[in-house]
């Protein structure tokens, strides 16, 4: 399993990194880091951002769009990103130096001040916290003398927690400096506190912690073939466009990232939009929690992934293609860069593709097309292909009003096509092998196959690909799942189902499935899953709409007031109330969805909230005695009487 | 039927609370209403500016789907609903969020009467607080010798961050952050209004439909109790610039 050549990838990225972050930084770090507003920390050397940053602008440009990668690489380099090179970037790129905060504070992995040299931040989702990973951090912070999202004094290490990583069949995972530490356990955790005591650069860490497995349990239609032939872009090439859109059409190909849009229908959309300059954008945000089968498909499959945009671009006429990998898979980076340079000098990507000399589609002349990888930086929102498209001009990820949509007026203004990455590889697949063999398996309405991530309770976690119509009961069997209590389908903006709904299907017309699928038995404590959602979704919401920005707030708020059990009937029916408000009101899919969770839960399971009811029908929002714990300290007083008692 | 009526009658219009609204295409279901004097509550959309979407306080149900009226095309097939009662529970659900998310006194305000969220408030018969105030700290940008930035009031309709951007050219404002954090911020070295290139003569300085970007020694020109919403309800008045120094208040 440690064969894969995402792990190999891994350990390039972290040598090369660490001589990045070498020498010079050591040196420069304060002793002491500011608090907001006080003493600036010595800046790095300004040679070095110069080099950091000019490396950079030489590679992407000085677009005001490629303001967001250069951001990404300051960060990567400094730990932070340092005021000079805000100076240049304003300079350079034309953006104000308010954009340039704003993408900052915007984005969960870029900072205005230095995280500490071995930044370790620990996946906080339910699939992590089920196996200890709450204590774990704790045991981790106690180890190395630090409090969660503080830089330690001497600038060595902080620890905080993000939001999924990607790694549920193998957690509890996190990222030290971007790259995946997984089946993280007590011991584990010594060993990390020990490594950054002892100050070992990263290259040097045993490889054993970074082992990424695929955890491939069932392979189906398309993981049981890893070798990538190009027949489909041969197919292309032979028989053009038309017989392309016509196979994917017939194939019934419906969007993988969880939406369901009919491929061949957004595709043929793309084609037909006026305007030149289409771009090809493959959606590898995969920041679901409890998804994670995109990082084995980039790992493993890339060819093919990268094999269907580039069939996707001949068949609409795009030239200009983008891979938007999540922050937390930037581990795959260098291999995935190193796939793109080997198909480039297959002549697979670049100019004139198909059009080789000698070639028998050479008449003609090929078609020009290149993918470039573009970084996410800590935000699910951007999985969302507007907002996905706003992240790849530079900006906030904030979705946009359709429409237009998308494939009539994207990036830059450009003709867009966005897939997932499950897509693209059926998509290659299916102009090979022709759509009745997609259909052999699946669903009228839903044909082929789906992958499932599988995590939580159950022996065997990892990918499952089933063909769409497989039940519930099905995928637990197969995983080794008992007394399950709850499967939660489509991740935390998806359905939590009973036992009882276990005969459902997975396909459109009845359980649309993104592919997460987390287990959880019946030792759980339902409300823990909520709790996090409702942390998640909170933490995770753009901000632009007020629904989903204040009722995000709202219902984490209200959640925490049940589990503390200080919560009264007619908070119950608030949570319901804003949860709904939510759902109807808010601008975009994050938004509508993200009370899914509690809604289901106050249905379905709703003992887990009326257990931990105080008995009275209202219950304030705040502690009165709290309240009155400033006057107390400005009179100096802490007796008996300066407290109010709950009789009082 | 007269000529005018035949004309009136050839225009595409889509049914909004049982009653028709002619449209011309291209227009929103906002547009469309507005023109036909048909209020519709709404805060960060300003008639004539780009539509924007972001504060929900004009959510209808159309054809049975929830969405913002400022946003979304007119079609001849529309069924539009905005004063449901499940519609109004939800636009209200809306406007309390927002008095909770900053510092909003209307008793202690400058811009009582002027505030378009206080006006928008009453008119959906919002009367007292429902959710726990999350009392924000936030400053008092008192940098400006024309105006003063008072961020506990701002609303997040983004409508001077587009003023500045696409009238004056200038991009004076950003929103920064996300989620519950998102917040205003100016584009200065400092941070300040005062050290921006912000002037009392931009778009940006008259679009603040609350108290945030608030004039200097203008304020109290007319009183408490005399002004545009004091007057006469939102509803029936609909947009009145919420400026308090206008020249062209009717007192």
């Amino acid at each position: 399993m440690s064969s894969d050549p995402g792990l190999a990838a891994q350990r390039n990225v972290a040598a090369t990194d660490v001589e990045d972050d070498g020498g010079e930084r050591l040196r420069h770090l304060p002793n002491r880091l500011p608090e907001h507003g006080g003493d600036h920390p010595q800046p790095p050397q300004a040679a070095r951002i110069e080099r950091v940053l000019g490396a950079s602008l030489a590679a992407l440009g000085t677009g005001p769009h490629t303001v967001l990668q250069h951001l990404i690489a300051l960060q990567q380099a400094f730990s932070y990103v340092p005021e000079p090179a805000i100076e240049r970037l304003v300079a350079v790129l034309g953006v104000t130096r308010a954009q340039i905060l704003a993408a900052v504070d915007f984005y969960a992995f870029l900072h205005l001040t230095p995280r500490g040299r071995f930044d370790i931040r620990l996946s906080d989702n339910i699939t992590d916290r089920m196996r200890g990973s709450q204590a774990l951090c704790a045991q981790l912070c106690t180890a190395l003398g630090v409090r969660i999202g503080e830089p330690r004094a001497d600038g060595r290490v902080s620890v905080d927690v993000t939001a999924c990583t990607g790694m549920c069949d193998q957690g509890p995972a996190a990222l030290v400096n971007g790259h995946a530490l997984t089946r993280l356990d007590a011991e584990r955790l010594r060993r990390v506190a020990a490594l950054v005591e002892a100050d070992t650069p990263l290259a040097h860490w045993p490889q054993e912690l970074f082992v990424v497995s695929n955890n491939v349990e069932q392979p189906g239609l398309l993981l049981a073939d890893l070798e990538p032939r190009e027949a489909g872009l041969e197919a292309l090439l032979a028989h053009g466009a038309d017989r392309v859109l016509a196979a994917l059409a017939a194939s019934g190909l419906r969007g993988r990232g969880g939406a369901g849009f009919t491929t061949a229908d957004k595709w043929c959309l793309c084609r037909a939009a006026r305007g030149k300059d289409k771009v090809v954008v493959c959606n590898a945000d995969e920041g679901e929690p409890g998804t994670f089968k995109d990082r084995v498909l980039l790992t493993s499959y890339a060819d093919l992934v990268f094999e269907g945009m580039t069939i996707a671009a001949g068949a609409v006429g795009a030239s200009e293609g983008f891979l938007y990998l999540r922050g937390e898979y930037r581990y795959l980076l260098e291999h995935l860069e190193a796939v793109l340079a080997r198909r480039r000098a297959q002549g697979l990507l670049g100019a004139g593709i198909g059009g080789w000399p000698g070639s028998r589609y050479g008449a003609t002349g090929g078609f020009d097309f290149d993918i470039r990888i573009h970084l996410g930086a800590g935000a699910y929102i951007c999985g969302e292909e507007s907002a996905l498209i706003e992240s790849l001009e530079g900006k906030r990820g904030i979705t946009r009003k359709r429409p237009p949509f998308p494939v009539i007026e994207g990036y830059l203004d450009r003709p867009t096509l966005v897939n997932n990455v499950e897509t693209f590889l059926a998509a290659a697949r299916i102009v090979e092998h022709g759509a009745d063999w997609f259909r052999g398996q699946g669903t009228e309405r839903s044909p082929g196959s789906k992958i499932l991530s599988v995590s939580g309770d159950c022996t065997w976690p990892g990918l499952y690909e089933v063909p769409f119509g497989t039940s519930v009961a099905e995928v637990l069997e197969r995983c080794g799942a008992a007394d399950t209590q709850a499967v939660q389908v489509s991740g935390a903006a998806g359905i939590t189902l009973t036992p009882a709904e276990f005969d459902r299907e997975l396909a459109f017309e009845d359980l649309p499935a993104s592919g997460a699928f987390i287990v959880l038995d019946a030792s759980r404590d339902l409300l823990e899953m909520v709790r996090n959602f409702a942390w998640f979704f909170a933490h995770e919401s753009c901000g632009f709409c007020t629904p989903c920005r204040v009722g995000g707030r709202l219902v984490l708020d209200l959640v925490e007031k049940v589990a503390a059990g200080a919560a009264s009937a007619h908070d119950l029916a608030e949570l319901r109330d804003v949860a709904g408000v939510m759902h109807r009101a808010s601008h975009c899919g994050l938004g509508r969805t993200a009370p899914n969770h509690v809604l289901d839960t106050l249905d379905k399971f709703p003992h887990i909230y009326t257990r931990r009811l105080c008995m009275a029908d209202y219950a304030p929002a705040f502690d009165l005695d709290a309240a009155l714990a400033e006057a107390r300290s400005l009179t100096h007083r802490d007796d008996a009487a300066a407290h109010l008692s709950g009789d009082a | 039927m007269n000529d005018a009526q035949n004309a009136a009658n050839e225009r595409p219009a889509f049914t909004l609370d049982g009653g028709r609204i002619p449209f011309t295409p291209g227009q929103t279901i906002m547009d469309a209403a507005l023109a036909a004097g048909v209020y519709i509550p709404h805060l960060c959309h300003k008639p004539g500016s780009a539509p924007h979407g972001s504060c929900r306080v004009c959510v209808v149900r159309a054809n049975g789907l929830e969405l913002s009226a400022c946003t979304t095309p007119a079609q001849p097939d529309l069924v539009v609903e905005s004063e449901a009662d499940d519609i109004r529970a939800l636009r209200l659900a809306v406007v309390q969020m927002l008095f909770i998310e900053g510092n909003h006194i209307c008793p202690a305000c400058e811009v009582s009467g002027a505030c378009a969220l206080q006006a928008v408030a009453y008119h959906c018969g919002m009367l007292t607080p429902r959710f726990p105030q999350r009392f924000p700290r936030r400053a008092v940008d008192a940098s400006h010798p024309d105006f003063v930035l008072d961020h506990n009031r701002c609303i997040l309709c983004e409508l001077c961050v587009r003023a500045s951007r696409d009238d004056d050219g200038k991009r004076v404002f950003a929103i920064s952050g996300r989620g519950i954090a998102s917040r205003l911020i100016v584009d200065s070295p400092t941070g300040l209004l005062g050290d921006s290139s912000f002037s009392k003569d931009d778009a940006a300085a008259r679009v603040c439909p609350v108290g945030a970007i608030l004039p200097r020694r203008q304020v109290f020109r007319i009183p408490i109790g005399k002004r545009y919403y004091d007057r006469s309800p939102i509803g029936h008045v609909g947009d009145v610039a919420p400026r308090l120094d206008a020249e062209d208040v009717e007192l």
